[in-house]
């Protein structure tokens, strides 16, 4: 019921012509596409296809060769990671980068330090302005266990967790943010068919609770059609397909480059 | 200012005595629960301002006096304050198992015409969404918690804060509404109907009574000493009559403090951070704690393993005497608190079971190693024996007199008769009204004097303890009379680590046989210690020597049987040691691992009637099946073997 009155917003991210070479090698060539807010669009394409490059350029990470990037009606070529994540975008990683050392709380804290104001005098004083603004983060990232089922690990050295627990972690981590623009960077990766199906119902529950967009890479198709609404599918770093999951089922292109069948 | 009449607060039902306490230790916690990491309180005062709310939300939207109200979900404040609203307003709640499938929550929304339903989340709606069409009654589903709720726009669901909210006006328009109300309620009215899991037929259910409940907790306060600075956990099923008595019935009664878990996987931290006073728990926990215990002792560092190693042994070997107020001498009371120190103290506060003053268990037996183990280390962990349909009110163990094989002593103002086939009937304050709309079911298990048929065979001892030993259904008497409870037999068998199943034959019969199965890791193991060569499993249990152990074990429990008056006639005369294991592929064990009696009796026929006809020897032939599907004939000469019985005490006295 959640996705026929769900109400996708105006486009809040603009993809044009980007392209990105490392040397001689072409990761992206000439991608253009849109993203709506309240949007979960997925990008697939095979091993080597440019996808996490894609992520990479959205957030700041690879700054494109050609083409610009418009985020919430700003026009940029280039932009720090740094200041990607102070206007509302998140990501996880492929290979999971959490703080294996500290617990579960403490990780997601992190995701916090943007939102933290209080001087560094004042934090290790604990006074007054930056112990309540503490409390107030240490809400937030409750509220966050909370919602991702996680209480009874909270204290638990991250290093100690399954991997499927890890990545929720993760996923908390970037919601700690409050971000607009979640990126998710196979989130499913490795993950047994339970565990992937609670990790499909956290990720439809973030976009409906918090309103966040979500891009995500996927490889489970059967995951990437059920989940998005609408697809990118990359392949040599060119875009081949973008449409709904039914049109992008239909797509003879798709079907010859990801399936690997061909007359 | 309950009612301007009568000058004293009403104490007989569960809701007035609400208000009373809200008027005596209203600043007093009532019950916490863990939401964001942080425990959260409610004092007795404002637990009675939520229950008013909730009460005048149900009444505005439509719930009379003599509703049922069906409440589902974990154990939550919000959910045990919806008992008490209902009650304040003579509604019934009616807890079911949030677990339970769907044909029987069906049944039991119609049986119990359930209109109105609390639940706690999402999933609950979800279910109850589900069968609705089922169930033509229901029209009001009130849900705690919001997480995604939002979408849902079916107008028999609304959120729980909306009913206060509704609740809240309602009572402020009209402000003496509870009152009014509570002056209507009986102490004999039904305070609750709890479903009992049919594992034959459909779930009953068990109509209890505001003065059952308070009578019974009030008797057990006085058993046990409870007192209103008492803490508790609250995390088994509140559809369950342990958790309906003990959290809250109990804690109303007594004024302790109930506590909620964050959630279900966060109850072994929880009970650390809480350190509840009292405890109850069904064996199989019990034994998930041991284990775990063991498991990190595993881990740790040798002089760790050493310590635990050792001190354990002290325990083991002083501890249940130091427990139970028994003499022990100087040097081993040393060596115990010294262990206490560096062992027990942290084990106990590790466990969450610092602050226990009484621990009980009951459901199922408890194995010896577990009781010893908790008992040893001091936690005071004793058994207790009731039913449902006895609100769990029938026998405790006494401080002091814990004992393994019995279920305690029976409690003030309960009577207790032997029927037959050893079946105990029960005459107990928590003794239920009735079955809900099911007066043959009523019937059949109230006796016309007015004892409850528990089902179980059992008897007294000496000391007054109470001993369950089987099902009635499955007792049978020997031909001189004696009481024949051949799962009691089996279950005292099995505790040796050589023996794997037993089944006892003497129905009807002179005298009481077995069939022994023989534990083929243990014996092998044990027979290679002694030089004794075998080509498999026939082999093996064909030996003379295997034989000869078997008797020894099976002397020891006609030893046992020898104390106990009313088993002394149920010795083990003769036995024999199968061929092949009884197995569930040939039908011979149910996918439970229990013995088919019936089957096994007929199928070894031959050896039966051998067993009971002074033959030394038996040739028999079986067909088995293996694992890949195959039949094959296995064929042995079984001997048969005698076993030496022990005069009894009322034998020797004669």
């Amino acid at each position: 019921m959640n996705d026929t009155d769900r109400k996708l917003g105006p486009t809040i991210l603009k993809v044009e012509s980007i392209s990105l070479a490392f040397g001689g090698v072409k990761a992206l060539t000439n991608i253009s596409f849109e993203v709506k807010q309240h949007e979960i669009l997925a990008i697939i394409g095979p091993n080597g296809a440019g996808k996490s490059s894609m992520l990479n350029v959205i957030n700041g990470v690879y700054h494109p060769n050609a083409g610009s990037i418009t985020y919430k009606d700003n026009v940029r070529q280039q932009m720090k990671p740094y200041e990607a994540a102070s206007q509302g975008i998140a990501r996880t990683f492929q290979n999971i980068a959490l703080f294996k050392g500290m617990s579960v709380l403490d990780n997601i804290m992190t995701g916090r330090t943007l939102k933290m104001n209080a001087g560094f005098l004042a934090q290790c004083l604990h006074m007054g302005p930056a112990r309540n603004e503490e409390i107030e983060h240490r809400k937030k990232v409750e509220e966050i266990i909370d919602f991702l089922q996680i209480q009874s690990i909270r204290k638990t050295p991250v290093g100690r967790l399954p991997y499927g627990l890890q990545k929720r972690v993760e996923l908390g981590r970037a919601l700690a943010a409050e971000p607009e623009l979640l990126l998710l960077d196979e989130p499913m990766a490795g993950m047994n068919i339970e565990e992937k199906e609670d990790m499909s119902r956290f990720i439809l529950d973030v976009n409906d609770e918090f309103g966040t967009t979500i891009v995500l890479i996927e490889h489970d198709m059967g995951v990437v059609m059920d989940l998005s609404d609408r697809i990118v599918v990359l392949d040599y770093g060119k875009k081949i397909g973008d449409g709904t999951p039914t049109e992008i089922r239909n797509n003879k292109e798709v079907i010859d480059a990801y399936l690997g069948v061909s007359d | 200012m309950l009612d301007s009449s009568s000058p004293s607060v009403r104490e007989d039902t569960l809701s007035a005595l609400i208000l009373k306490n809200a008027k005596v230790i209203g600043s007093k916690t009532a019950i916490r629960e863990k939401d964001l990491g942080i425990w959260q309180s409610w004092s007795w005062s404002a637990v009675a301002d939520e229950v008013k709310w909730l009460a005048g939300g149900l009444a505005s939207k439509g719930y009379l006096r003599g509703n049922n109200l069906a409440i589902i979900g974990d154990n939550r404040p919000r959910l045990y304050w919806s008992f008490a609203a209902a009650q304040s307003i003579g509604g019934i709640p009616v807890p079911l198992y949030q677990d339970a499938i769907a044909e029987e929550m069906i049944h039991v929304f119609n049986d119990a015409e359930i209109e109105f339903a609390v639940v706690e989340d999402q999933e609950q709606v979800d279910k109850l969404l589900e069968i609705m069409p089922q169930c033509s009654k229901l029209r009001c589903i009130i849900y705690g918690d919001p997480r995604g709720m939002r979408h849902y726009d079916n107008p028999a669901v609304i959120a729980y804060e909306d009913v206060r909210a509704l609740g809240r006006k309602f009572i402020e328009e009209q402000p003496d509404f509870l009152e009014r109300e509570l002056e209507k309620c009986h102490t004999d009215d039904v305070s609750v109907i709890l479903y009992t899991s049919g594992t034959t037929s459909k779930p009953k259910g068990v109509c209890l009574t505001h003065r059952a409940c308070i009578d019974v907790a009030k008797a057990d306060m006085g058993f046990d000493g409870y007192s209103d600075d008492g803490e508790i956990l609250s995390y088994l099923p509140m559809a369950w009559v342990g958790d309906h008595l003990f959290s809250y019935a109990q804690s109303i009664v007594t004024g302790y403090t109930v506590n909620c878990p964050e959630s279900s996987e966060t109850v072994m931290t929880d009970m650390r951070e809480i350190g509840p006073t009292y405890y109850f728990a069904p064996p199989p926990v019990f034994e998930n704690l041991l284990t775990q215990v063991t498991i990190r002792m595993e881990d740790a560092s040798k002089l760790k393993k050493w310590l635990y190693k050792t001190f354990m042994a002290v325990a083991q070997k002083s501890g249940l005497d130091i427990i139970d107020g028994r003499a022990v001498s100087i040097k081993n009371r040393i060596l115990y608190s010294l262990g206490n120190i560096c062992i027990y103290a942290p084990l106990r506060n590790n466990l969450g079971m610092s602050r226990i003053k009484v621990a009980y268990t009951g459901g199922a037996a408890i194995g010896p190693d577990l009781y010893r183990f908790y008992r040893s280390i001091g936690i005071n962990l004793k058994q207790l024996y009731g039913q449902t349909e006895t609100l769990a009110y029938v026998c405790k163990q006494p401080n002091g007199e814990a004992r393994l094989d019995s279920v305690g002593t029976p409690m003030p103002g309960v009577d207790i008769k032997v029927g037959d086939k050893g079946e105990i009937l029960v005459k107990s304050p928590g003794l239920l009204k009735e079955y809900y709309k099911n007066p043959k079911a009523t019937e059949e298990s109230i006796t016309g004097d007015g004892y409850f048929r528990t089902g179980d065979a059992g008897f007294i001892d000496q000391d007054g303890h109470l001993k369950i030993i089987d099902r009635a259904q499955d007792v049978g008497t020997l031909n001189d009379g004696t009481m024949f409870a051949p799962q009691f037999l089996e279950n005292k068998l099995k505790f040796f680590p050589f023996i794997k199943e037993a089944v006892c034959f003497g129905d009807k019969r002179d005298a009481v046989c077995a069939f022994i199965n023989i534990e083929m890791d243990a014996v092998g193991n044990w027979a290679e210690r002694q030089g004794l060569g075998y080509s498999g499993y026939v082999d093996l249990a064909s030996k003379p020597e295997v034989y000869e152990l078997l008797q020894s074990c099976i002397e020891q429990v006609n030893q046992d049987l020898a104390r106990e008056d009313t088993l002394s006639g149920s010795q083990i005369k003769r036995f024999l040691i199968l061929h092949k294991e009884l197995d569930a592929d040939d039908d011979e064990l149910t996918r439970t691992r229990k013995v088919r009696r019936d089957f096994v009796a007929e199928k070894y026929g031959v050896l039966v009637s051998a067993l009971y006809d002074e033959a030394k020897e038996c040739f028999i032939e079986t067909q088995m099946k293996f694992e890949d599907g195959r039949t094959g004939i296995i064929s042995a000469n079984i001997s048969i073997s005698d076993a030496k019985t022990t005069q009894s005490n009322l034998e020797l006295a004669a």
